[in-house]
């Protein structure tokens, strides 16, 4: 699985093969106090942490301590949640995200989202790729095809469906729909992959591939990734965050990179939990 | 246990088989009879003899107008508001709970109370009269929330991971409507398309009140015009002797329904398969 990234020093991804590598931490979303509730019930509240640029971030923590609240606040999909609330500060590429002229739509552009369960359109593999393109004013065919060959082809999907580009992606099996969805996200070239458990749908075999994937992503891309597996996190990341609930309210409780978060946490609930004590 | 398994496998068998058989009765009884009637000259001549003789030509193109009206004013209004209820409406409000009662009270109200409201509000109030027109808006009325609540199941069906997947590309609600929603639900909207306008040619009460039984050819939708369902009404209730064109006439009736039915099966399965692939 370990293509040559280095995890020794956690923030620097040693060989990267395309893009920047991040040796010194830049933040690209600075979250501020940040806090989320459905229908005026608090389910996360003073969350501050800032995700660097190009790492990867795991988000860890137990059922229900809001891991998907904080992400779906990030590209403000949160806004189309009935009843859901965000306050506090998220500054992504300067701007703060929450500001009325912002433009929801070119945001999420740049911020793309995985979901647990893969969910591509019901349409043939090619529409499922142009069809963000169109919406967001690509019309020329040759450029087309090259963004669709480009997009399949960083997540190691173009091979397998080269031939059959005109099927149903729902005829894929359930790695290749979340690495479709993955390509789809990448189609618009945002910054940023926020991906809730995009492993957990998936078989063993498929998890690995998909995970394989995000490591080469890493470094191009600023990733945030929740996950389940404490072993995925270690694996993959190079910061981690901790979530846990106190009084049915989701905390933050320790942020940092990822291996002393792992190996030397600061706080006891995160060494219950990491240890599998708790959760 | 096998015992309770066979004897419950078998009366539901019979059930089945008994709702088969009084279809078929009731069919092949229309077939049968109404066959005879059939001819070129019965779609084609006008009614004489109060329909005895003569054909039906008149009424079968009154009835088309009277449809083609209802559908002009019940396809954008009901799809337009099932679109609004299932996607822009926010769920849990009074006013869209309240707007929901209301049209499943609506749907099942009897035709006779559309019909007298058609006659006192689109026949007098706005002074249309006997008319295609008075008919036909009375017949959208009642094929609307039968549509609306069908396109709303239907557009609710829809998986929410596509809305999500669609909001979180920065695609605007109209184009996921339109390339994706719509296109995945039109089996449901055809089916209550479909059950609407079943309901809509099997009108005679409301009718009767609103574009008249006048069986001379339409010369516009001003006209008063005798839809098929009332003349089949009228032909065995009022018109001695003519059960043998009231046959001709129903048979007419059905067939038009099964053709009205597999077109629009064909159009929405077309379009489908245009807009979405399904697994293959
Ligand atoms: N749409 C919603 N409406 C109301 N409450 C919600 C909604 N979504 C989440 N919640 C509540 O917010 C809390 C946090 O949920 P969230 O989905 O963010 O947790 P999570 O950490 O992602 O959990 P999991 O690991 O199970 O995915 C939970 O108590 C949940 O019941
Ligand atoms: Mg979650």
């Amino acid at each position: 699985m370990s293509n040559g990234l280095v995890k020794g020093n956690a923030y620097t991804l040693g060989s990267i093969e395309q893009g920047e590598p991040c040796c010194d931490p830049i933040p690209h979303f600075s979250i501020n106090n940040l806090a989320v509730s459905y229908h005026n019930e608090m389910v996360l509240s003073n969350v501050s942490l800032e995700v660097y640029k190009g790492c990867i971030t795991a988000l860890i923590g137990p059922s229900g301590c809001g891991k998907s609240s904080f992400l779906t606040a990030l590209n403000r999909l949160s806004d189309m949640v009935p009843g859901a609330e965000v306050s506090g500060d998220i500054v992504f590429e300067g701007e703060n995200i929450f500001d009325a002229s912002i433009d929801v739509r070119a945001l999420r552009t740049k911020v793309g989202m995985i979901f647990q369960k893969p969910n591509p359109f019901p349409l043939s593999i090619r529409k499922n790729l142009e069809l963000p393109l169109k919406e967001h004013g690509v019309r020329n065919k040759s450029e087309i095809e090259s963004k669709i060959f480009d997009a399949l082809q960083s997540v190691g999907l173009w091979d397998e469906v080269k031939d059959r580009l005109q099927s149903s992606a729902l005829s894929l099996s359930g790695g290749q729909q979340q690495r479709l969805c993955i390509a789809r996200a990448l189609i618009l070239e945002p910054s940023v992959l926020l991906m809730d458990e995009p492993c957990s749908a998936l078989d063993p075999i498929s998890s690995g591939i998909v995970e394989e994937m995000i490591q080469r992503l890493a470094g191009r891309y600023t990733i945030i990734i929740v996950t389940h597996n404490l072993a995925q996190a270690r694996r993959i990341a190079n910061y981690a965050a901790f979530f846990w609930m106190t009084e049915r309210v989701g905390k933050l409780i320790e942020f940092g990179q990822c291996r002393p978060l792992f190996e030397s946490p600061q706080h006891s609930l995160t060494a219950a939990y990491v240890s599998g004590e708790m959760g | 246990m096998a015992m309770i398994d066979r004897s419950f496998t078998i009366i539901i068998w019979i059930m089945a088989g008994l709702v088969l058989l009084a279809f078929g009765w009731l069919v092949s009884d229309v077939v049968v009879q109404g066959a005879p009637k059939l001819s070129w000259q019965f779609l084609m001549d006008e009614p004489t003899r109060s329909g005895r003789e003569g054909g039906i030509y008149p009424i079968i193109v009154s009835t088309l107008l009277i449809l083609m009206t209802a559908l002009v004013v019940v396809l954008p209004l009901g799809l337009g508001s099932a679109i609004w209820l299932a996607e822009f409406s926010s769920k849990s409000s009074k006013r869209v709970r309240t707007t929901r009662l209301i049209l499943d009270v609506l749907a099942g109200v009897p035709s006779i109370v559309f019909g007298l409201f058609g006659y006192a509000f689109f026949c007098g109030f706005l002074d249309l009269g006997f008319s295609i027109l008075s008919g036909g808006l009375t017949l959208a009325c009642m094929m609307l929330p039968i549509l609306i609540r069908t396109t709303e199941a239907g557009l609710a069906a829809v998986p929410q991971d596509w809305r999500k997947a669609g909001a979180a590309l920065g695609m605007s609600r109209t184009t996921l409507l339109w390339q994706v929603l719509l296109p995945y639900a039109s089996p449901a909207i055809t089916a209550g398309l479909l059950l609407s306008i079943g309901r809509a040619t099997a009108e005679t009460a409301a009718l009767i009140f609103t574009s008249g039984y006048v069986d001379r050819m339409p010369e516009s939708i001003n006209d008063s015009g005798r839809a098929l369902a009332v003349h089949i009404y009228d032909l065995s209730m009022n018109v001695v002797g003519g059960d043998k064109a009231s046959y001709g006439s129903a048979l007419v009736l059905i067939l038009m329904v099964v053709i009205i039915n597999l077109s629009a099966s064909t159009l929405s399965e077309f379009w489908l398969e245009k807009k979405i692939s399904r697994l293959k």
